[in-house]
Order: structure tokens, then sequence, then C-alpha cells
């Protein structure tokens, strides 16, 4: 009520000041006005009440048919009314939603949190940015002892939440294969076959997985369709595509997957990511690779970590910082 | 204590009565111009659905006193299909996808009671009230 008294007193004054000269300062004053009665979710037949009073107050003797007019007016309003409270609660929804999908990216982090392992010889870096809230990338390292270190990257055809529940599975799949069963190609035809069984038909997922044995120094590694990744071989400050060919998770049930080998020598590197960073969409174009390239070799000497933070943030502002795709790197550096 | 009018529903022109009923008891009890306008707009809808989706029904406005409290009780009723579905006739932005129960999340907030039943084949049956404050 209280309220009600105050919004009427100031429209009141400010439509007795226009009244008196119509001066831009009341028409200001209006504005702020309404802003106010904008954060009070005023609706607008209530509006139309105020100045119907405020007139009723200052010019009592007009004629009846001004008054009747507020009829019409009024009941047209209390339409747009309708519409304005419907467009709050639509707002109060959208909050609610999004409220939900923090917590859902939140739980998603929980999820599939995977903590880069420290390993004598070899340096890690790695980024995962989603394009939207939830993440459609993953990516996920086992450091087995002193025999090796195993690191699968993998990429949901399509994005946001429905790629993100598909990747929990995948983690879910990965966590529960047998421990002996590392081997690049045998971790591929398992998670294949779930896959299959498991997602709509609609929806692919590429994967690559590599186990670098410490002793050896070999990248042994497989690939469900991946975006290839780069070999860089420090001796020759060349890179190489880390070819390998296999088809996308979840096609075919009896899939193979072919096993490949790469020797590692001190100063090489193996670079990993996802389609988002190659598909990363300029004003010019998708980035080729060989821009890639000269983006990586500006910071081949810094440590893996640093390269991956500075290369997301070079793509990022050459998409205008929104990003089309979820966006993964991973550098492994073979240091001694 | 219930009073009660009522206004069967079978063309276009029936709203207009129903309205004029809502409209002649809402000023019997002392709402105002505002508040009137928002009593006639929920009826318009409520008459509205029935003449559209079940064919015929009735509107009827009660007169409520409850501890010393005047209100206004919109009653619409049909034996219409019904709503499979009540969930989703109360969701924001399902009228304007084209379904039936066109704006009933609307004819909730402007009112202060609003309570929905219906069974498919049987029928709906709603009422909304306005407490006069």
């Amino acid at each position: 009520m209280n309220k009600q008294e105050t919004l009427e007193a100031q429209y009141s004054k400010i439509l007795q000041e226009y009244m008196n000269n119509q001066s831009e300062q009341a028409l200001y004053a209006a504005q702020q006005f309404s802003r106010t009665a904008l954060a009070k979710k005023v609706p607008p037949e209530e509006v139309i009440s105020l100045q119907k009073n405020a007139m009723q107050q200052l010019m009592p003797d007009l004629s009846p048919e001004v008054w009747h007019s507020f009829d019409i007016l009024l009941e047209v309003m209390t339409a747009y009314g309708f519409a304005f409270r419907e467009h709050q609660s639509l707002l109060d929804t959208q909050k609610e939603l999004k409220n939900e999908m923090e917590i859902a990216s939140n739980v998603q982090d929980t999820l599939l949190g995977t903590s880069v392992p420290t390993v004598d010889g070899l340096e890690i870096g790695a980024l995962s940015v989603p394009a939207k809230q939830m993440n459609g990338d993953y990516y996920h390292f086992v450091h087995d002892g002193d025999h090796s270190v195993n690191v699968a990257i993998a990429d949901v055809i399509g994005k946001g939440i429905p790629a993100a529940l598909c990747m929990s599975m995948i983690k879910y799949a990965m966590d529960s294969l047998p421990e002996y069963r590392k081997d690049p190609s045998a971790v591929l035809e398992s998670l294949n076959r779930v896959v299959e069984q498991n997602i709509d038909d609609s929806m692919f997922i590429t994967m690559f997985y590599g186990m670098y044995e410490l002793r050896s120094n070999i990248l042994h590694f497989a690939s469900a369709g991946h975006e290839p990744g780069f070999f860089y071989r420090g001796k020759d400050k060349e890179f190489l595509d880390l070819e390998a060919r296999g088809l996308l998770l979840g096609v075919d049930k009896n899939a193979k997957y072919k096993r490949y080998e790469q020797a590692v020598e001190v100063g090489d590197m193996v670079i990993l990511m996802s389609d988002g960073v190659t598909e990363c969409r300029t004003d010019e174009g998708f980035i080729e690779r060989e821009t890639l390239i000269s983006y990586i070799n500006e910071y081949i000497e810094l440590p893996p970590q640093e390269i991956v933070n500075k290369i997301f943030r070079d793509l990022e502002r050459l998409q205008h910082f929104q990003l089309r795709d979820d966006f993964t790197i991973i550098i492994l550096k073979r240091t001694k | 204590m219930e009073i009660q009018s009522c206004v069967s529903i079978l063309n276009e022109w029936d709203i207009v009565a129903a309205r004029q009923l809502g409209r002649n008891v809402a000023k019997e009890l002392g709402f105002g111009t505002v508040d009137q306008a928002r009593i006639t707009t929920a009826i318009s809808e409520l008459a509205r659905n029935i003449y559209l989706y079940a064919g015929e029904g009735q509107l009827c406005i009660d007169r409520l006193n409850e501890n010393g409290k005047a209100g206004l009780r919109i009653i619409a009723l049909d034996k219409g299909p019904g709503i499979p579905d009540i969930r989703k006739v109360m969701e924001d932005g399902f009228s304007t996808s084209g379904g039936l129960g066109a704006g009933l999340p609307g004819v909730r907030r402007l009112m202060d009671d609003f309570n929905i039943d219906s069974n498919p084949g049987e029928g709906t049956d709603i009422r909304a009230t306005k407490w006069l404050r």
C-alpha cells in the first residue's frame, strides 16, 4: 500500500511539473520513474491507473469522454500486463536453469576430473575449455607406476548437455577396463563396443588413446577417427602429423583399431587436440594446421602447460572470444 | 456464504456476457478499476478456452466472504475433452506454441488463488479467486 502511495505521489508530481512547463527535466524524471517502476515489477495496467488518478487530481473538470477513454487503454494494457508477467516468469525460469547448469557443470568437473601426472623426464600440459557450460571434450591420464603414462582424449560430435552426458559414460567405461587392458587398440575396441551398445545412433565419439612407455620412451597409440595430433621432432625442429587410422566409436561394433608406435627422443613433443582447436573459425575461415603450427612454434621453448595456455589465449582472441566448439589441447614433452 | 450466478458459454458473445457478469460483481464488491480489468481478462481467457476447446460449458461467479474478507471466484466448467497433461498447460510459453489451455499460467498470475481439475474425456473445472485488499 505504501509503495503504491509513494509511486502515485511521485507520478503526480512529475505530471504536474510537465503540465506547468514542458521541460526535458520532467521527461527525464519520468524515465527515472519508469526504472523504479520496472524494478518494482509494476505492470503496465497499473501505470495507466497512475496516470488516470493523477489527472483526476490535477484536472478534475475534463469531459467524461476523456475518462471513458481510459477504460479502453486499461483493458488493452491489461493484456500487455499478461505478457509482462509471463516475461518475468520466464526470466525467473531462465535464472533457475542457469543455476542448474552451473551445478551440472561442477558435477561434471568432479565426475570427469583427472590430474596431470608428475613424471620424471616427461613434462605435460593440458587444457580443456567448453564452448558452452558443459564440456563434450574429455581427457584423462593414467599414471601406471614407472611403467607408463596413458593419455586419452575424446570428443563427442555435438556439444552441450547431450555431449556431456555421453562423456560421463565413456569415463566410467574406461575406469572399469581391466588393469591389463591398457593397450591402445584393446582400449578403443572395448570402448567402441560400449558406445555402440549404449549410445544413440546419431551420436559419435572420436578418441585418441596413447600409452607412453617410460622405459623405452615409445608412444603406442591408436585412434578412433580423432583429429590427428602432431609429433614435434626437437632435433630437426619439424612438425609431423601423428597419423593413425580408425573408425569413429559407435559405428561398427566389430571395428578394429590398429596400434601405431612413435619413438620419442629428448626434446620431442606429442601434441594432441580436439577439433575445437583446428576448427577454430576466424574471419578468414577455419585456421589451417599450418597456422596452428606457427602459433605453437612461437612458444616452443616454454614448458608445455604454458604453451597450451598461450595457444588457447591466442586462438580465443582470434575467434573474438566466442568459442564455437569445445577446446582441448594436450602436450607431452620428453625432457630427459 | 456463496452467491453464485452463471453464464452458459456457447458462442463468442457469451464471453462478453460472462465478462459483464464478472465486472458487475467485481464493482459491487468494491474492486478498483485495475483489478476489475484483471478479473475480466481472466474471465475472457477462461471463457474463451471453453468456447474454443470444449465447445460449451459454464462460467460462474461466486461472491466469497471468508473471515470478513470479501472475494470473487471465477468457476469455469466444461464437459469437453479434458486436459491430459495439466503440468504442460501450466507451463509458460505453452499456449503460444499453439496448444490447449491458452494463457492458463497468465490467469493464475492475475488472480490470487488458482485451482484446476481435469480428466481426459470428462471435462475441466477451473477455479480462480481474487481477494479484495
